[in-house]
């Protein structure tokens, strides 16, 4: 009989597995369950990228790519930063094609991290930054945003957290699952902070097309300072309902992309052909497909936030992403408590906020990749839970 | 406000009026008069339930049929397309480009009173030269919307990306 626990790393054996898998799997179980739990588009991947994928096929295009990915696609990639977020990255040694955002992100952290650096993590958020840090060896810094900073990274917050071993902070805005972005004002402050520091910033902007209301979403890149300390994490999934297609990239100083190249070329070699095909038709041809799903996110954001606070359940305006962040602190009861009773007596799926980190303890998410009929009825049962509990 | 008001009725014709005005940004009263004014004005021109006729016991026929028309002097085409546009049968009529005239949609019960309908009324009419009837088989979109089996939501309940 082997000794298992013996066999297996002790820094994986010591990351702790999210801790309401019991109720995810519940909910995933349950029959008739109104979810408003899945944070992936509802629409499909638009036909034109679809097709080009199934045309690249037929042509048998299914080789390796570079490692870095197809140039074409960098270039691409290039021109799009370029046009949307006033960003400038050489398509041929600063952009690098990856298996999704995460690839890109694990891999950076990787290549940034010795033994015992921290890396400052905003909390809430998505829940990958945490092990990902401790796999690389690195310490975990948590930074706690506040609703009443609208869970934005301020400037005092950030300076309490960094040590002469701060080695990264991760910005990842706009933010699953609190919909908060930081303004320009907002990155020319944290600017300041990291001025003469030699930390750099790991920036996840997967959810920058979804960016609504006055401006668009700003890239710290495009902050003047910025640009030689950030390194910008984008990709398909969001944006183009590309979830499936498992594509990403990373973008920054060559220095870095060299090094992050270096590790995706042994532990990866390239993001699947396929996909990379499917994005460059993405990048050129699908503005209108991304402006009529932003169109419909927006609605549906409008409806559902009105929507609880009409039902009691204080909801600030998400700017970004497609999530809702409502308080449930009215209740009286705790963010997995409300989640589990909610599930049991009206089968409504929410994602209870500390899921993301202590500091969404008091809030649930819910997402609005749902049709309006959906969402009105998810909030119909909502009502009808807090109304029985008066 | 229009625009982005017709697009979304476009869409979905059952928002409410509440709906309509927290997505736009509009109080309610605003959008209902932006409705009623749309209507007085014939730009908004009707709502109508988008029905899968096959998925019924009871189904409908219906037929493209090109016709050929000699125009009237003066007139041209709108004297004979607003005759064919009277009858209950006649589903649509365009005038169209290319190798004929007006493109009429006809529905009817049985492929035998669709066929008996072109021959007996359409055909007969003075400056029709001719037609061609072509039967719809199955339709597989209608007013952008595909007519397949829906797919499950295969996204599942929950997740935290």
């Amino acid at each position: 009989m082997l000794n298992y626990e013996q066999l297996i790393s002790r820094t994986i054996q010591e990351i702790q597995p999210s801790g309401i898998r019991k109720y995810f799997d519940i909910a995933n179980t349950m029959q008739d369950v109104i979810s408003l739990g899945v944070g992936e588009p509802d629409f499909l991947t638009p036909w034109r990228i679809r097709n080009t994928a199934i045309r690249t096929l037929e042509a048998g295009k299914t080789r390796y790519s570079s490692n870095s990915g197809l140039l074409e696609l960098r270039k691409e990639i290039s021109h799009y930063l370029e046009r949307k977020y006033d960003l400038s990255y050489h398509a041929e040694d600063e952009i690098l094609i990856t298996v999704g955002g995460s690839e890109a992100i694990d891999a950076c952290i990787r290549v940034l991290t010795n033994p015992g650096d921290e890396i400052i993590i905003p909390q809430p958020s998505y829940v990958c930054y945490e092990p990902m840090a401790k796999m690389a060896g690195g310490v975990p810094v948590i930074l706690e945003t506040k609703a009443e900073n609208d869970f934005k990274v301020t400037p005092k917050e950030l300076l309490e957290k960094i040590t002469p071993r701060t080695k990264i902070l991760i910005l990842p805005y706009p933010c699953n699952p609190t919909g908060a972005i930081m303004e320009r004002e907002d990155l020319e402050a944290i600017e300041k902070v990291l001025h003469d520091t030699n930390i750099l910033v790991l920036s996840d902007e997967i959810y920058a097309e979804l960016t609504f209301g006055e401006g668009r979403h700003v890239s710290p890149a495009s902050i003047p300072g910025m640009r030689e300390r950030t390194v910008v994490i984008n990709g398909f999934s969001k944006a183009f309902s590309m979830t499936g297609w498992r594509l990403g990239y990373a973008c920054g100083p060559k220095e870095i992309l060299k090094q992050v190249t270096k590790l995706h070329q042994f532990a990866i070699m390239c993001a699947p052909t396929t996909s990379q095909h499917a994005a460059i038709e993405a990048l050129r041809n699908c503005d209108e497909d991304v402006a009529d799903m932003i169109a419909e996110y927006d609605m549906r954001r409008r409806v559902i936030v009105k929507g609880f606070n009409d039902i009691g359940l204080t909801c600030r305006e998400p700017r970004g992403a497609f999530y809702a962040f409502p308080c449930i602190r009215s209740t009286g009861m705790s963010s997995e408590e409300f989640c589990e009773k909610l599930l049991y007596a009206k089968h409504v799926a929410l994602v209870p906020g500390p899921a993301f980190g202590q500091g969404g303890e008091g809030f649930v998410r819910a997402s609005y990749c749902y049709s309006i009929d959906h969402i009105h009825e998810a909030l119909r049962r909502t009502k009808e839970f807090l109304d029985e509990l008066k | 406000m229009r625009r982005k008001l017709l697009k979304m009725l476009n869409k979905n014709a059952r928002l409410s009026i509440a709906d309509l005005a927290v997505a736009l940004g509009e109080t309610e009263a605003a959008v209902a008069n932006e409705i009623k004014v749309l209507e007085e004005e014939g730009i908004l021109r009707g709502y109508k339930a988008l029905i899968d006729w096959e998925k019924m016991d009871h189904s409908y026929v219906s037929a493209i049929i090109e016709l050929k028309v000699t125009p009237k002097v003066g007139r041209g085409f709108e004297e004979i397309a607003e005759r064919v546009a009277q009858y209950n049968e006649v589903e649509s009529v365009y005038l169209m480009s290319g190798t004929y005239d007006l493109n009429v949609v006809v529905k009817a019960k049985t492929f035998q009173e669709v066929a008996m309908f072109v021959a007996k009324e359409l055909s007969t009419i003075e400056s029709v030269t001719s037609t061609a009837t072509h039967f719809v088989l199955r339709r597989y979109k209608e007013l952008d919307v595909p007519l397949a089996v829906k797919e499950p939501d295969e996204r599942g309940t929950i997740s935290l990306c």
